[in-house]
């Protein structure tokens, strides 16, 4: 199944990527990383995940390191 | 079955954690130039010119040779080391402070000599890491540190256009104008960058592109509207587009 992999401790919560999602499928997470930043969290329950590679396209940072699609 | 379609790029230090601020379109940049570089298996034989300003962080992140430059002098010492080592794949990364203002001299003279030469040049607009003063690409009207009622042309002059100035020299091969302000424009962006790459591999002259980019800090917006402001006012004076490809001409 289709999903991202996000290093949390390079997040610098830019949230570019809660923009960039066509399924919305990612959100601010309460949990913060060493930088003080709410980090953002891959949230899918019903595994709607196209495996686009447009949030990793888009992440100014690194953070999202891997996409699966299948 | 599961697929990867995404990775970070071998050429990216494993460990690389960006400095930049957040929503600072440098960090893709960067990461496209990686990508290029893995596609073209040119890492063994590349050497950046690193230069000054916020693009001089690259050699922290990518895993390839690199030699930092005086300000504006990344065309000149790439120069250097083009004619040293012309085997070599030499390649600067520069931003428009650095490029078009202190270096005009140098990238124009770069530019008509010919040189074998590939130049990344980001454009925000502003000087960035000194606290977001007028450049020389700052456009009409817009407010920075150094020109708070905005520039105008009386006194400021004019924004320079560093993509159709480049493609009037006969020394470039390829010449191009992209953004960064949308996952389309980063797919066309890397295309671009590869171009620049190839043309000095073939050994037809300099590749030059010019990324517009978004400065958060210093435009005092959220990612999100800098990126807006790419695409509804920065692209309206620098039109995208490529402007010279000898490649496409034969």
């Amino acid at each position: 199944m289709s999903h991202i992999v996000i290093e949390e401790s390079r997040c610098k919560a830019c949230y570019l990527c809660i923009k960039e999602c066509p399924k919305k499928l990612i959100r601010v997470s309460e949990k913060t990383n060493a930088l003080g930043n709410n980090v953002a969290e891959f949230y899918d329950p019903n595994n709607e995940c196209l495996g686009c590679a447009m949030c990793a396209t888009r992440c100014p940072d690194l953070a999202i390191t891997e996409v699966y699609r299948g | 079955m599961t697929t990867q379609v995404f990775k970070l790029p071998e050429s990216l230090k494993k460990d690389a954690k960006y400095t930049f601020c957040p929503g600072c379109d440098h960090g893709v940049a960067v990461r496209l130039v990686a990508e290029v570089i893995d596609e073209l298996g040119i890492r063994e034989d590349a050497i950046v010119a690193a230069a000054i300003g916020c693009s001089v962080t690259i050699y922290d992140f990518i895993n390839i040779d690199a030699l930092e430059s005086p300000h504006g002098r990344a065309m000149a010492v790439a120069t250097g080391i083009k004619r040293a080592k012309p085997d070599k794949f030499v390649f600067t990364y520069q931003g428009d402070g650095d490029f078009a203002s202190i270096g005009w001299a140098e990238s124009m003279h770069a530019a008509l000599r010919g040189e074998k030469i590939s130049s990344i040049c980001i454009n925000n607009t502003t000087f960035g890491m000194t606290g977001g003063q007028l450049g020389p690409t700052t456009m009409m009207g817009q407010v920075t540190t150094t020109s708070p009622t905005g520039r105008n042309e009386e006194y400021y002059g004019y924004p320079i256009k560093m993509a159709e100035h480049m493609a009037l020299c006969d020394g470039v091969a390829f010449s191009a104008r992209v953004s960064l302000d949308s996952v389309a424009n980063i797919r066309k962006a890397k295309q671009a960058i590869k171009k620049a790459f190839e043309v000095q591999l073939q050994g037809l002259g300099l590749g030059f592109v010019e990324i517009l980019a978004g400065c958060p800090t210093n435009w005092r917006m959220s990612p999100e509207q800098a990126h807006d402001r790419v695409k509804n006012e920065m692209m309206q004076t620098f039109k995208l587009g490529i402007y010279k490809d000898i490649t496409a001409q034969q």
